[in-house]
């Protein structure tokens, strides 16, 4: 994983509360056995219409949002399935930050592991989010912070293995390999009990 | 030691390294469930890393949700839905070959969906880890196992390590007291329950279903209840096990045998929250008041008893979701015109919701222009279903009887309905779009499904019930 300080960009809202796994990349482009591309099937059934051109009432799809690279979304974001697949294609469509004042569970933790920054908010600075789109925000992975444009700040928190992660561009696997002595001690207690 | 809830018991007999400010708790798993979606690219990360498959005998897999649920042509071929699904499944094949794992494959007498096979197999045993690249793996928590889906790189960090980084998610008790009416059974208690605390309700949380109408229920109806934790936004769902866990795992292939089988029920024996345990949340369900339930819109947590009349959009989103379902406020669900009724999933797919449907559709016959798909949850269940005659009975009234999958729950196997239509279905998810695109979904019971291929429309199964099978 590439290391995730800051993120700079514009915000694109989507204001739909409870959008989920599903709707971000429907389950029939999860044959795939790679973890890349899925970036033009994001959103698929909402962002085209039939005949396969843009959905001009998809929020993303407007002028505006075009290019944005941070997501403000409505509560419970992420929610259903555990497909990783919907982090993926968020991120190959350009997609680097997500701000919600809930994240499902599971979307949050595969989000984080691949450096799609999964930030939740208060409900009031999220409100205020959702009612403002398009405005420049910077996001400080270091100081847990979102600088906005009049230069006030929103502070959030990351899990800090997460945010170590992130910033330091390694991933948990390297982590929990060097737990192995721990892994064998411990199935060898295990058999030892049964 | 101060008293403890199940989660909790079941959490600190598996940590490994403990939870600090820094890094989450190192967890140990017992066992992966593996199938084609999820797992490719973790199998890649392993060959690129150049790392082994810590415990091929505690990794477990199948073929389900890209298999086809029509037969294999005289020529062997499988109808698959495309080329990639048809890889994918071959992907899975080659690779637990290589990293030596056991596959329920198209040749085992005991392939299935993944969350039915691992308790008919005995592999889910209370006191359990589980997880697998799937949301429904909270199916296990029937069991009394702490069991939760997880991402494909957690896939991956399972296969190297057997381990996961966790922090220690909250408790929440659904205490569910008194009994449930006649005719009314777990699908209805579940969306009952998700209506009752949201779609994000149990958000962060793992939850313990308890109480004397829970301690009633069969483990097929546990399981449905369990299943479904994921549909509140819960980690995992739990309930302790008991006589009636004990007695159906009893004698299963995985399971201890002998003098073993009874040190294990033993220890199994003090799966349970203690009296005085705590947790950080609680709601009480009055079981008695639940009826025939069915969800409205699109999610979930969008559930009410289908006699009941839709509630009126409080917000755009609710309008929205109504707009889709081409649904009418202050009407309710029973008597809206059905398309399309699958029976399957891993919420119901097992033999007694096979039974339960077949009870109200013996000697009747679907109505015209109805679609009805049934698709039994394993080969075991297939098997079962047909030594009874359940499909003689599906076939009679002019369903589709089909080989095991999961099929319409996710229409990625070509099984979906066509845009606009209306499907009552047995599973799980109503989202947009989730049954085939435009399609509309109506969660409900086997036998609520059922009712509704007769009627051509939602309707209660009580009516259709005779004293005997309710």
């Amino acid at each position: 994983m590439t290391s995730v300080t800051r993120i700079h960009s514009r915000t694109a809202v989507l204001v739909d509360e409870n959008i989920d796994t599903d709707r971000i990349i429907p389950a029939r482009f999860l044959t795939t056995t790679e973890r890349s591309g899925l970036g033009k099937h994001c959103f698929q059934d909402w962002r085209y219409l039939q005949d396969g051109s843009d959905n001009p009432d998809f929020p993303l799809n407007k002028p505006a949002a075009r290019g944005c690279g941070i997501l403000v979304a409505g509560r419970n974001f992420g929610c259903g399935s555990s497909r990783e697949h919907a982090p993926w294609a968020l991120l190959d469509y350009g997609i680097q930050a997500v701000l919600c004042s809930e994240i499902a569970d599971i979307f949050r933790g595969n989000a984080l592991k691949n450096g799609l920054l999964a930030i939740v908010l208060d409900d009031a600075e999220h409100n205020w989010l959702l009612k403002n789109p398009g405005i420049e925000l910077s996001i400080d992975v270091r100081e847990q912070a979102i600088e906005l444009p009049d230069g006030g700040r929103i502070h959030f928190q990351l899990e800090p293995f997460a945010r170590h992660c992130l910033l330091n561009g390694v991933d948990q696997l390297g982590f929990l390999l060097q737990q192995a002595d721990a892994i064998t001690h411990y199935e060898q207690q295990q058999e030892k009990a049964a | 030691m101060s008293a403890r809830t199940l989660f909790e018991k079941i959490w600190d007999a598996h940590v490994v390294a403990t939870e600090t400010v820094d890094t989450p708790a190192v967890l140990y798993i017992d066992l992966h469930l593996v199938h084609e979606v999820t797992s490719p690219q973790a199998f890649s990360e392993l060959r690129e890393r150049d790392l082994k498959l810590r415990r091929p005998d505690r990794t477990l897999a199948t073929l389900d949700h890209s298999t086809p649920t029509l037969p294999a042509q005289a020529n062997g071929e499988r109808p698959y839905a495309n080329a990639e699904a048809k890889a994918q499944v071959a992907q899975l094949e080659t690779n637990c070959r290589e990293f030596g794992v056991k596959l329920y494959g198209w040749d085992s007498s005991d392939r299935g969906i993944v969350h039915v096979i691992g308790p008919e197999l005995g592999a889910t045993q209370p006191g359990m880890t589980i997880v697998c690249g799937d949301s429904h793996t909270s199916t296990h928590g029937a069991f009394g196992a702490l069991a939760f889906g997880i991402g494909t790189t957690e896939v991956g960090h399972v296969m190297a390590t057997q381990c996961l980084l966790q922090r220690k998610p909250k408790t929440f008790a659904i205490h569910v007291d008194g009994k449930l009416p006649r005719g009314v059974g777990a699908k209805d208690l579940i969306l009952h329950i998700i209506g009752e605390i949201g779609v994000d309700g149990g958000t962060g949380h793992v939850l313990e279903y308890r109480g004397a109408a829970i301690e009633a229920l069969s483990m097929e109806e546990r399981m449905t209840i369990c299943n479904m934790s994921i549909e509140a936004g819960a980690r995992a769902g739990l309930i302790a096990p008991d006589e009636t866990t004990f007695a159906w795992l009893k004698g299963r292939p995985n399971v201890p045998q002998g003098a073993a089988w009874d040190a294990a029920v033993q220890r199994w024996r003090g799966l349970h929250s203690d009296v005085d345990a705590v947790y950080d949340r609680e709601v009480r369900i009055d079981a008695s008041q639940v009826r025939p339930t069915v969800t409205y819109g699109t999610h979930p947590g969008m559930a009410i008893a289908m006699d009941k009349p839709i509630p009126a959009a409080r917000n755009a989103q609710e309008q929205r979701a109504l707009d889709y379902m081409q649904g009418k406020p202050n009407q309710p669900m029973q008597g809206t015109a059905v398309d399309v009724v699958f029976i399957g999933s891993c919420t119901n797919s097992r033999l007694s919701d096979l039974r339960e449907a077949a009870n109200v559709l013996r000697g009747r016959h679907i109505a015209s222009g109805v679609r009805m798909l049934v698709v039994p949850g394993s080969e075991a269940v297939r098997r079962d279903a047909e030594r009874e005659g359940l499909h003689d009975v599906f076939l009679a009234a002019g369903a589709e009887w089909r080989i095991p999958g999961c099929s319409m729950c996710i229409a990625m196997n070509g099984d979906l309905a066509q845009p606009g239509q209306l499907v009552v279905s047995t599973s799980n998810r109503n989202f947009e779009g989730r049954q085939g695109k435009g399609a509309r979904t109506v969660l409900a019971s086997p036998a609520t499904a059922a009712a509704s291929a007769i009627a051509g429309a939602i309707a209660d199964p009580r009516e259709y019930l005779t004293e005997a099978a309710a």
